[in-house]
């Protein structure tokens, strides 16, 4: 028979107003199994903790029953209390006579009566409580960060600089992301590649950095701590070991493709690489385009690298890393113009989007800065920006603001203000949102200095007449139609995660919002943690945001993986649902039912296993397992049995 | 296949060549539009109005009377009735109050009505189920060098709810063109509002949409324009020679209901009252083989 001491707490009038305590204390005196009760003002103070305390030392106890508030609230301090004078504290329980009796009764009464059984019950199930140790992993002390944009960028660097060893994998041949393709940064308009390629730079050269370009993320298996992620290598057809990045191949090649970089206004080769400050610097093969793969015919790259490095018969390779915290920074892409019928549906040429006008004004771009539009190369004399298109259009698209548009589009009519002078540009405006550093200065700037016309309304409709777009839309502040000749509209489209997102977020187990973004553990106090541990959010994966609201969350992020890197283990709690091998038939319903992945049956043995670490103790697979084979530990069969028949009896 | 059919009042007066074109390619189609034993005005514009319940009783009524004749879907022509229907059976579905209010003051024994029992289609959703390339095998002609403007209005595309195709960007009308050998003109102002009951009050307004219309489509090279709408039909084609008048620039352009059209490819040469025209068809269509 264990030795059970029974604690029961006032809590200053909020148990004693409606539970007659002292009574509860006499009625259960002589319970079977209780060695000792005592009843306490406030148990959860420093007295009430060393009553218990004493009590334990003095009584020589194997088991406490502390009847207080929600265990929500005080387990965890009673438990403490517990363990530090010798007793395990899964051996302490909590008689909730608090949340669940004396707050929603009034009858004094009945609410001692409830009470008495709610402790009785707490304390059966203590007599069958198991001493439980907590479940210890280690940790693999090396992160992966997915996107090898501005925030993977930043992420990487990061934890690198923290000393651990981070796995950078991007799926293009060349990390840098959008930001590379942007010509300036808002609010200081300073040359977007100029502070981003030395950071790209130091990645490339940060000797506990992997980086992994080319390639793609298949699976993910394990859990926090010990990650095992299956990359794809694509088939770059370049041997990289040989490869200097010459750029022989690349002038050679006679096949001209749409370049992705630049918004396809300007040309790459089959073999390229996106941009001259790519990086790394070494060129991949375009199959899909290259005449050597289409006919068999051609290797003019083969024959003219020096190095030798051409290799056509490269295939895809598979690379399995072990790590113990991910940080997925998988960017965005912008809303299709093919998606929006009322502003074209992306059939006129003149009208474009924001990362098409990025390249136009960039002095590496296809125009080498001037500002010209595609249709004819002509320089524009008016040029139209819109806002929100796309965003903050519940019933056509989407509700949300894409965040990062009311600045880049001052900046773009600032800059093309700054190139062509006696232009003029427009910007059609719901609302000016600058609500960063600088933000609002940066936009009286625009409207004020360089003559924007800031015309407050929506558009509704443009269309292309002799060579020109004609926008038609209102001015709501003088209520008057507006309708202006453009040469060039530049459409503010909006943010939308990057593809593949939702198959990258099954494999991470992490969840997407009604937007299709990646949710975040809990919006204001844990803004950078995805709700699986161990995985976590940086840049627009999650959000839109802008370059410094990405580096920001980027480092908050890293710092994330650097407190869990500074463990020397994983502790877990113990109550978890294990399996009596004897029992279980391995019929896999449990696998099916748990949400944690916990579960995985083992069919040369015929049983299932539990991963400890993942199980979260909900019992899900205790209720399904037909065999009783699946039981939480210190919440079995028996002691529920128990529980019921001591407030039954 | 068999549909009830409600014409309209304009049917069968002012857009009469609408109405015995579109039935003669109907059949020629294999659809049997049986026109409605009893039905009433559609309610127009009056029964747009939505916090007046009395309103709604025209259309509605209509339906009810549809319903006990057995019909699950009837067939409107007249985009301004199809919308009109469509709209008060959705604002009938959508709440039970209504639905109460409506079903008591409706006649004595009459059956409730949920607005639900009966589905108002148009003419160009019945194209589209009859299938664009069905269209064009029986009534297509090649050969036929014909710039065409399709003009959709409003009526077809909006609101939302009541849209048979993108409201930004339709491309049904051009599809049916394409299919029986005509070319479709693209032209930005096929979706712009005609001016509608405006012609009653402020004339003016209509004028002004009239030529702005008809002028992006005679740029981009339109040699007739076809509507669906008696009343787009009336604003676009009586007021220009009137325009013209006040300026001899102006060029007009004969505006057919595309089921004149229709016909006329097939060969259906009667059932047109060309005196209903004020810019005259019959030159173009004569010069292009088609009369």
């Amino acid at each position: 028979m264990r030795k059970i001491g029974v604690f029961v707490c006032h809590c200053g009038i909020n148990i004693a107003g409606t539970v007659d305590v002292k009574a509860v204390v006499d009625l259960l005196k002589d319970y079977p199994g209780v060695a000792y009760i005592q009843d306490y003002k406030y148990m959860c103070s420093d007295p009430g903790q060393n009553l218990i305390k004493t009590k334990i030392k003095e009584l020589n106890l194997d088991g406490v029953v502390v009847a207080a508030c929600s265990p929500t609230l005080h387990e965890a301090t009673f438990r403490g209390a517990s363990e530090s004078v010798g007793l395990n504290p899964y051996r302490t329980e909590i008689a909730n006579i608090r949340e669940q009796c004396s707050w929603v009764h009034h009858d004094k009464a009945a609410a001692t009566a409830k009470a008495q059984l709610i402790i009785k019950a707490a304390i059966e199930k203590v007599k069958l409580d198991e001493e439980l140790q907590p479940v210890k992993v280690p940790i693999t002390r090396r992160a992966m960060v997915i996107g090898g944009g501005i925030a993977g960028i930043q992420a990487a660097l990061s934890i690198a600089n923290s000393g651990y060893e981070v796995v950078l994998v991007e799926r293009q041949s060349s990390i840098g992301g959008h930001m590379a393709q942007l010509s300036e940064t808002f609010p200081t308009l300073d040359c977007s590649q100029c502070i981003l390629t030395p950071k790209m730079v130091e990645v490339a050269q940060h000797h506990k950095i992997k980086l992994l370009a080319y390639a793609t993320v298949e699976d993910v298996s394990g859990f926090v701590g010990n990650f095992k992620v299956k990359i794809k290598q694509k088939a770059r057809y370049v041997d990289w070991d040989k490869c200097t990045g010459c750029g022989i191949c690349m002038e050679k090649c006679p096949v001209k493709v749409p370049s992705e970089f630049d918004e396809e206004l300007a040309n790459r080769k089959a073999i390229y690489t996106p941009f001259p400050q790519a990086v790394p610097n070494k060129p991949v093969l375009d199959s899909a385009h290259c005449t050597y793969f289409k006919t068999g015919k051609c290797q003019i790259c083969k024959k003219l690298c020096p190095f030798d490095a051409i290799d056509y018969t490269q295939t895809d390779t598979f690379i399995e890393e072990d790590v113990g915290a991910i940080v997925v920074a998988t960017g965005y892409e912008l809303y299709s113009l093919k998606s929006l019928p009322e502003y074209g549906g992306g059939k006129i040429v003149d009208v474009i989007d924001g990362l098409t006008f990025e390249r136009i004004l960039s002095a590496s771009g296809p125009y080498g800065g001037i500002v010209r539009r595609p249709s004819d190369g002509q320089v524009p004399r008016e040029v139209v920006f819109i806002k929100c298109v796309g965003s903050r259009d519940p019933e056509n698209h989407f509700p949300y603001c894409s965040k990062v548009c009311c600045m880049y589009t001052t900046k773009h009519a600032m800059l093309y203000k700054h190139r062509v002078p006696e232009g003029q540009a427009y910007v059609f405006y719901m609302d000016v949102r600058a609500d960063g550093k600088g933000y609002e200065e940066f936009y009286q700037r625009a409207a004020t200095e360089d003559q924007v016309v800031y015309l407050r309304g929506k558009v509704a409709k443009l269309y292309r007449e002799n060579g020109k777009v004609v926008v038609t839309g209102i001015d709501t502040l003088s209520n008057r139609m507006i309708e202006i000749k453009a040469d060039l509209v530049v459409l503010a489209s909006a943010i939308r995660p990057a593809a593949g997102i939702t198959e990258l977020a099954k494999l991470l187990k992490i969840g997407i919002d009604q937007n299709g973004f990646l949710t975040e553990a809990h919006p204001k106090l844990r803004p950078v943690e995805s709700l699986t541990a161990g995985v976590y959010l940086a840049g627009c994966a999650q959000a839109p945001r802008d370059i410094p609201d990405a580096v920001a969350q980027a480092a908050g992020a890293a710092a994330m993986v650097t407190t869990l890197f500074a463990r020397d283990y994983l502790y877990h709690e113990p109550i978890i649902a294990g399996v009596n091998t004897d029992l279980c038939s391995g019929c896999g319903i449990c696998v099916g039912v748990c949400p944690y992945a916990a579960r995985s049956l083992n069919r040369s043995k015929g049983v299932v296993e539990v991963n400890e670490i993942l199980c979260e103790g909900c019992g899900a697979c205790v209720a399904a397992c037909p065999s009783g084979a699946a039981q939480q530990k210190n919440l079995t069969d028996e002691q529920i049995h128990q529980m019921i028949k001591a407030i039954l009896t | 296949m068999e549909i009830g059919y409600y014409p309209g009042c304009t049917l069968k007066t002012s857009a009469r060549n609408f109405e015995r074109t579109a039935l003669a390619v109907l059949e020629l189609l294999g659809i049997k539009a049986v026109e409605l034993s009893e039905w009433y005005c559609c309610g127009v514009n009056f029964s747009q109005v939505q916090d007046n319940l009395m309103l709604q009783l025209a259309p509605l009524r209509t339906l009810m009377k549809a319903r006990d004749s057995g019909f699950t879907r009837i067939l409107t022509l007249c985009t301004m009735c199809y919308n009109t229907l469509r709209r008060a059976s959705l604002f009938l579905q959508a709440d039970e109050e209504r639905q109460r209010i409506i079903n008591d003051f409706m006649d004595r024994g009459a059956a409730s009505y949920r607005g639900d029992e009966v589905t108002v289609i148009d003419l160009l959703t019945l194209f589209r189920e009859i299938g664009i390339s069905e269209i064009g095998h029986k009534i297509g002609r090649s050969g036929i060098d014909l710039k065409v403007a399709p003009y959709y209005g409003c009526m077809l595309l909006r609101p939302r709810e009541v849209a048979v195709d993108d409201a930004s960007d339709p491309t049904i009308m051009e599809e049916v063109l394409q299919s029986v050998g005509c070319q479709p003109v693209a032209y930005p102002m096929r979706i712009e509002c005609c001016g509608s009951y405006q012609i009653v009050n402020e004339p003016a307004v209509v004028w002004q949409r009239t030529r702005l219309i008809v002028e992006s489509a005679r740029q981009n090279g339109a040699e007739v324009m076809v509507v669906l709408c008696p009343l787009c039909h009336y604003n676009l084609d009586s007021v220009q020679l009137e325009i013209q008048r006040t300026d001899s620039r102006f060029q007009t352009l004969p505006v057919l209901y595309l089921t004149q059209l229709l016909a006329l490819l097939a060969g259906i040469g009667e059932g047109n009252d060309w005196s209903l025209h004020s810019v005259d068809p019959r030159p173009i269509l004569k010069a292009k083989g088609l009369l």
